[in-house]
């Protein structure tokens, strides 16, 4: 250091003096760092979980899944650090080409949504699908399984558990109570009610129904109802056993009723070139006054920037059934939605544990986010549940004999023909007769 | 080089890695689909053999002949637009645009270059009816044609229409190209000696320059027909062979048949249906090209 001097003094040992207090400092941070680290690690290794990774393929139509899964891995790493969540999605026609293309290449992520059953069997006996009872057994957590769901799922899947109930559903008719205040319409309690409301509004230039032709699903849930209604619960399994056929009278009556709802204009103008999103909007901006969903729609509903009804202005029948029909006078399919399988091959101890941890949360997680029932128990309900959610969870716990719907037992190519054809039948291209006789060939043949 | 060229070892030796990849990647599948076309299953159930059982499902199946006819439909229809209106165009850029055809050239093979799928999202908005009316039903709505307002996309005629429309709006730009190569290869001077002699406008096109331009014009066809019967990515862009199977052509049902429901047996006997039809075209063209230039 060099000699003091009268005017240097200050500056000359000040950044001495600064650099010393500041080593001090900075020992201090990184002493405290160390000690706080470790404090963390002793800490955390007694409850760290090896680092899970999942991939998931869904399809693009849903909104709920991939997110939430998301989420909640995110909510995981803290007990599992590294963990990563992938998700990619296609659109939902193309699933099961996509599933078949995988499977065949070994190549499936951890996580898919189911394909149409034939693939789905083909696929179990060459071990590329878990027995999620089973897996949840040896997981201990098959009590957080909803049994209604389980038994649902073994309705599909001929008495397996081969997915994961990431919903369970109930479809009916949701329907816009301004509309029909104003118009002096009554929740129908018939098939022909509803028909006689349709033509009421039809008359006074608001569009009935809301529904998308592009995936022709939501036309078809109106063909099965009407079947079950009229010819009792067993009639669609009556088709898959050859008991009965698609082009009897009775099942042809069930699409001359869909297709005379068509013909009258009651889907509206764009039918076949609606897609489910679009529809959905149709509907959730007030152009429409009824439509036909299940109640995964609920995440949808519960989101203010896509419902501009307002939750307090959608209310829910059950679908109306026929009059003298054998089947019961409300018709309320349940559904596990478009589920999802495991991947045995991918699903290592790590991401055993991660699945554990769904399966415990993803009840709640779902409840408490997006209002949403699943077939995973809640533990613990919001305070504040939307009255739309209340009702749904109400519903499901009341009905005592669920339907399922008409593609259910289909294969994968009697599910496209009958999801394809859906369209030109409403708008009239295709007779009814065509249209059973079209699925019934896939179905047989 | 004539040395080399004569030596049989040679031309093996320099053929030979480029003909082992044509028939590893081209000849070898067309036999194993062939041979598909025999047994019913898919890499996941297995494959069983079942004679010509696919051959004899195909004939009774009504979708297959559905796929056939639109198939042909949409070749004609795209093939007869596509040359016709390549050639009107070509020959605007020869006989009027002299100068600033450049520009007009470039501005028509444009769409030549944009992706299938974004020009069919394109349409599929310009033709839209819900949830808002799209640039086309907007229009009639403006000067009051509200009767001709409908689902364009949604009926089975009128989605063959958008269609075709579709495809040649994206392609004519490249046969104006072609065909404009070979008209300028037309010598000036059978032109300047056929006005001389009265010919002009109209006359002068169908009697001189359509028949000076024949090699080029029987080589666009080719082109055109090879491409129309072969389509499946404007199918599938715009409407996925909807609504229901109105649009579908042959190598969508193939597609579909292979991939979706898992009959690659099934598959394979559409796609020799279709390599058929193709060779009986092909054969059919090149008869008529024959028996012109004798002429």
């Amino acid at each position: 250091m060099a000699a003091r001097k009268q005017g240097g003094v200050a500056t000359r040992e000040r950044p001495a003096g600064r650099f010393v207090a500041a080593a001090v400092a900075a020992a201090g941070v990184l002493l405290a760092a160390v000690f706080a680290a470790g404090a963390s690690a002793t800490a955390g290794t007694a409850t760290k979980s090896p680092a899970a990774h999942i991939d998931y393929l869904s399809v693009d139509q849903n909104t709920v899944w991939a997110p939430l899964l998301n989420a909640m891995t995110n909510k995981y790493k803290r007990i599992a650090p590294g963990s990563s969540f992938k998700d990619s999605t296609i659109p939902q026609q193309d699933l099961n080409q996509r599933i078949q293309l995988l499977a065949s290449q070994n190549a499936l992520p951890l996580l898919y949504n189911t394909p149409a059953n034939d693939l789905l069997f083909q696929m179990a006996k060459r071990g590329e699908v878990v027995d999620v009872a089973k897996e949840f057994k040896k997981l201990g957590v098959s009590k957080d399984l909803v049994p209604a769901a389980a038994a649902i799922l073994k309705q599909i899947y001929s008495g397996r558990v081969l997915s994961l109930p990431l919903e369970f559903n109930i479809e009916g008719v949701w329907y816009n109570k301004k509309i029909f205040a104003q118009n002096g319409i009554t929740v129908p309690k018939t098939w022909d009610q509803l028909v006689a409301d349709a033509a009421k509004l039809q008359a006074k230039g608001i569009q009935p129904f809301a529904a998308s032709g592009i995936q022709g699903w939501p036309i078809t849930r109106l063909v099965g109802n009407l079947i079950f209604s009229k010819l009792g619960a067993d009639a669609l399994e009556k088709i898959q056993t050859g008991k009965a056929k698609l082009t009897d009278p009775q099942y042809v009556w069930a699409a001359q009723q869909v297709a005379d709802l068509g013909k009258k204009g009651y889907f509206g103008q764009g039918v076949a070139s609606l897609d489910y999103g679009p529809a959905e909007d149709v509907f959730l901006q007030g152009k429409a006054a009824m439509f036909y969903m299940g109640s995964w729609a609920l995440a949808d509903f519960n989101d203010p920037t896509k419902n501009k009804l307002g939750v307090a202005s959608i209310g829910f029948f059950p679908f109306p059934g026929v009059s003298g029909g054998k089947g019961p006078s409300a018709l309320v399919p349940m559904n596990a939605g478009q589920p999802t399988s495991i991947n045995p091959k991918k699903l290592t101890p790590a991401n055993e544990l991660w699945l554990k941890y769904i399966a415990q949360h993803y009840g709640d997680e779902a409840m408490r986010q997006k209002g949403q029932v699943t077939g995973f128990v809640v533990h613990k309900f919001p305070a504040k549940l939307s009255p739309l959610t209340k009702l749904v969870v109400h519903q499901l716990a009341v009905t005592k004999n669920p339907v399922l719907w008409f593609e259910a037992l289909f294969s994968a190519k009697a599910t496209t023909v009958s999801q394809q054809d859906a369209a030109p039948l409403v708008t009239g291209q295709m007779s009814p007769q065509s249209f059973m006789s079209a699925v019934q060939q896939a179905v047989s043949g | 080089m004539d040395v080399i060229l004569r030596d049989r070892r040679a031309i093996l030796v320099f053929l030979a890695p480029a003909l082992l990849v044509y028939t590893a990647v081209l000849l070898a599948p067309i036999v194993w689909s062939l041979v598909y076309t025999f047994y019913e299953g898919n890499v996941l159930s297995g494959f069983k053999y079942v004679g010509l059982k696919n051959f004899h499902t195909l004939i009774h199946d009504h979708a297959f002949w559905t796929a056939l006819r639109f198939t042909l439909e949409y070749g004609a229809l795209v093939t007869v637009f596509q040359v016709a209106l390549g050639l009107l165009l070509a020959l605007m850029f020869v006989f009027y645009l002299r100068r600033g055809s450049a520009l007009v050239r470039t501005l028509v093979f444009f769409p030549v270059v944009l992706p299938t799928v974004a020009v069919a999202q394109l349409f599929a908005k310009v033709f839209a009816i819900a949830p808002q009316y799209g640039l086309v039903n907007s229009g009639l709505h403006a000067v009051h044609l509200n009767g001709w307002i409908q689902d364009w996309l949604g009926r089975g005629n009128t989605a063959l229409l958008v269609l075709v429309l579709m495809d040649v709006w994206r392609s004519m730009g490249f046969y104006a190209v072609l065909l404009y190569a070979g008209l300028v290869d037309v010598p000036e001077e059978i032109l300047e000696s056929a006005r001389l002699d009265g010919a002009s406008g109209l006359r002068l096109v169908r009697h001189v320059v359509l028949p000076l331009l024949g090699p080029v014009l029987f080589s666009a066809l080719i082109f055109s027909i090879n491409g129309t019967l072969k389509v499946f990515d404007s199918v599938v862009a715009l409407t996925n062979g909807g609504p229901g199977q109105a649009t579908t052509p042959l190598t969508l049902y193939m597609f579909n048949n292979a991939f979706s429901y898992g009959e690659y047996g099934y598959a394979s006997a559409v796609a020799t249906a279709l390599s058929i039809l193709c060779l009986l075209i092909t054969l059919a063209v090149f008869g008529f090209a024959r028996r012109d230039v004798t002429r």
